[in-house]
């Protein structure tokens, strides 16, 4: 079991497709503090892709990227 | 990174030439995307593009001539909805109505699936800065008032665009 990351934030994309999840997690980090973590929950399959490309591109970190119960979830570290 | 500064955002150029409910979805998807990473981003509306940027959108679909484009019962059971209806040109072209009733249906079909409708996605584009150029020669071509369109757009030429996108790390045309 790996350690448990402790969100700030929590943003449910459910049932949304591309490039929604993308634009409401770009618009939910702006609200946050350097150093605080969004948890993204998707259930777009292009999400998994489309979120490592999005912290590369934005530099806020992808802490991790898991699936649970049929659903994408995402830990992301705002820079 | 964009050449002449290298400290500058990525840059994307797009061209939108195209006006019809399927291919209204392309600049401005890419566009929300590139804005939500941070890109900088400006696109191109000309010719039949142009229409995305009128402020009463009504983009429709076509599918006569149109063969690649899937026809889709938005309701129903799965089975069903996953269909590919088969629909001859002599029945598209004869049956009056046709194309607002094949428009209707691949809007509730997008909704359905969860994409964001084409008037959703431009107004992210506006929130996120998108640069939106509107082409001068093609307002002046179909006789297009500036009053028409969105008040967010600026009005240019192939130029002012071209400049634009000379400075772009992605330049695509749609």
């Amino acid at each position: 079991m790996s350690d448990v990351i402790k969100e700030d934030q929590v943003l449910d994309c459910s049932g949304m497709l591309c490039p929604m999840p993308v634009v409401k997690t770009s618009k939910a980090m702006k609200e946050l503090q350097s150093g605080q973590v969004l948890k993204m929950i998707a259930t777009d399959p292009g999400a998994p892709p489309d979120m490592e490309a999005w912290s590369r591109q934005t530099g806020n970190e992808l802490l991790r990227s898991m699936t649970e119960a049929g659903k994408f979830i995402f830990y992301l570290k705002k820079k | 990174m964009s050449k002449s500064d290298p400290n500058a955002p990525k840059r994307l150029a797009l061209i939108a030439s195209k006006g019809t409910l399927d291919w209204a979805y392309p600049p401005f998807i890419l566009a929300s995307a590139a804005g939500a990473m941070g890109w900088e981003v400006g696109i191109f509306f000309t010719f039949y593009g142009l229409t995305l940027l009128k402020s009463d959108l009504t983009a429709s679909v076509s599918p006569l001539g149109n063969p690649a484009m899937p026809m889709k019962m938005p309701f129903g059971p799965e089975g069903f909805q996953n269909i590919n209806w088969p629909m001859p040109n002599i029945l598209m072209a004869n049956v009056p109505g046709f194309e607002s009733v094949a428009t209707g249906l691949m809007k509730q079909t997008f909704k359905n699936k969860g994409v964001a409708s084409v008037d959703e996605l431009r107004d992210m584009c506006v929130e996120l800065d998108v640069r939106m150029i509107g082409c001068q020669m093609t307002m002046d071509v179909f006789g297009f008032k500036r009053e028409e369109f969105i008040k967010e757009c600026e009005v240019g030429g192939a130029a002012m665009f071209l400049e634009y996108a000379a400075d772009a790390d992605v330049q695509l045309f749609i």
